[in-house]
């Protein structure tokens, strides 16, 4: 599959200044694409916009030729969030929050090296970086074609870092998932990715 | 002494209140008939062993009174604030979800009966009710569900633009699905602690309307109706018949009070380890 930015400028509201300008991008299957950028430059607006959250003031997203918003109920598109404590619901538990994924399997869980004992508990009793796995684990679903990982890793000790991504690497191969991977740390996406691109001051 | 922590105690002072309360609704209900009864041998007598609350100028014990008319106030408030706050859900909710035109329309019927003081908005339409009961709850229930409205609307508008209900939504799940296992927890404990907060409200409007003649009819013993009476005997010495009475509303008052403010500590999730 493909997903495809065509030419998309963005800007929130009509008064605040332009975010995108007619920003192309075009991810495969097979790819792990890195976006580097200085903050500011639109890097989580970008992927917002591509994973359907906001709509592009031009331009459009479209995954394999068909525009994103004609695919009904779970999108294939799904975003990892930088800040995982502002996707869950607080007063939900966190099995809950797995059981929101599409049949998120055993070996994710495992994987990402959930513990039996976390899912009992509320957000607020679990750490950052235990509620960032919970997040990971729930945006790959079964039916996750492409995954947007938005400064994911940015809580984390390098340890937990690595095993992360290797375990997400491993994960997005195997399921010829296609990976665009966000970071200010140009090492990590050079180890990560299979292609780096800029994203330009608009 | 047994050191109890905070969320015990304060499952224990809303037990006592609620029991307190669910009592007094009782035993008032139980001796409605006895609250009627005059006897001529016994009228104008102090507060004593036998009439703990004395008797008035018909020979009615006091106690009794004040009984009955409390309970016949927690019912009216109970069922004022009740229908009061199902009219704040629905409204709030809908001023939410349903666009800008009903957005505004229904801002501005808040803003209009916040505007109006309370009491003259009760009397207009306890009277256009043709007063008595029917007319004390319609009114209280007309003019209290403002503030949770606003309350709840607030709470919906927020949980709509919330990231995680944003996620939930591409994650497939569906709109009734997030109404209720996404908003609706976090609106309970609002609704809840805001319908028992009306409580107090409702009952001291009621007695208020009643005391001023709007309310309730005056054979009725209700807490409105034994106050004004009082007032006439005051001047000649008889303190009782305002005292307890008119101690009784405000302990009742209270009691729904912190039996509200307990409720909202409990189902505060910040309180779990307190």
């Amino acid at each position: 599959m493909v997903l495809e930015a065509k030419e998309i400028s963005f800007r929130y509201g009509k008064e605040s200044r332009q975010i995108l300008n007619d920003f192309s991008l075009q991810i495969e299957s097979h790819e792990r694409v890195g976006i580097v950028a200085p903050s500011g430059f639109g890097k989580t607006t970008f992927c917002k916009i591509l994973a359907g959250y906001e709509m592009p003031d031009q331009g459009e997203v479209l995954l394999d030729g068909k525009p994103l918003d004609t695919y009904r109920g779970y999108c294939p598109v799904q975003m990892i969030w930088q800040h995982p404590e502002q996707v869950v619901n607080p007063r939900l538990r966190m099995r809950e929050v797995l059981k929101e994924g599409d049949e998120i399997g055993e070996d994710i869980i495992e994987g990402l090296g959930i513990e039996e004992d976390w899912k009992k508990r509320f957000p607020a009793e679990i750490s950052g970086g235990e509620m960032q796995r919970f997040c990971i684990a729930r945006a790959l679903g079964k039916r996750t074609k492409f995954l947007l990982a938005d400064e994911i890793s940015t809580m984390l000790d390098l340890i937990t870092q690595s095993q992360l991504w290797s375990f997400l690497i491993e994960e997005v191969e195997r399921r010829e998932i296609g990976l665009l991977a966000v970071s200010h740390s140009m090492p990590l996406l050079e180890r990560v990715c299979t292609r780096i691109c800029y994203l330009e001051k608009s | 002494m047994i050191r109890l922590n905070g969320r015990i105690k304060t499952v224990v002072l809303f037990g006592i209140a609620i029991i307190f309360l669910i009592v007094v609704t009782m035993v008032g209900a139980f001796f409605s008939e006895a609250a009627m009864v005059t006897d001529f041998s016994r009228k104008d007598l102090a507060p004593g062993a036998r009439y703990l609350f004395g008797t008035d100028w018909l020979g009615r014990d006091m106690f009794i009174r004040t009984l009955t008319g409390l309970s016949m106030s927690i019912r009216i408030g109970i069922l004022a604030a009740g229908v009061s706050s199902v009219l704040a859900l629905l409204l709030g909710t809908l001023a939410a979800t349903m666009g800008k035109a009903v957005d505004a329309a229904i801002t501005w019927v808040i803003d209009l009966v916040m505007g109006i003081p309370h009491i003259l908005l009760l009397i207009l339409i306890s009277y256009a009710f043709g007063k008595g009961f029917k007319g004390v709850v319609i009114g209280v229930a007309l003019t209290h569900w403002t503030s949770l409205a606003r309350v709840i609307r607030g709470e919906v508008l927020q949980l709509k633009e919330a990231l995680y209900i944003q996620t939930a939504k591409k994650l497939g799940v569906s709109n009734a699905q997030i109404a209720w296992k996404h908003m609706f927890p976090h609106l309970y404990p609002q609704f809840l602690v805001g319908l028992i907060l009306m409580f107090p409200h409702a009952i001291l409007h009621e007695a208020s309307i009643t005391f001023l003649g709007f309310g309730l009819p005056p054979e009725q013993p209700a807490i409105g109706v034994i106050l004004s009476e009082s007032m006439k005997y005051l001047a000649m010495g008889r303190w009782w018949l305002a005292l307890f009475p008119g101690l009784f509303l405000v302990l009742t008052v209270i009691l729904f009070d912190v039996a509200g403010e307990s409720l909202r500590k409990l189902l505060d999730p910040g309180s779990v380890h307190k």
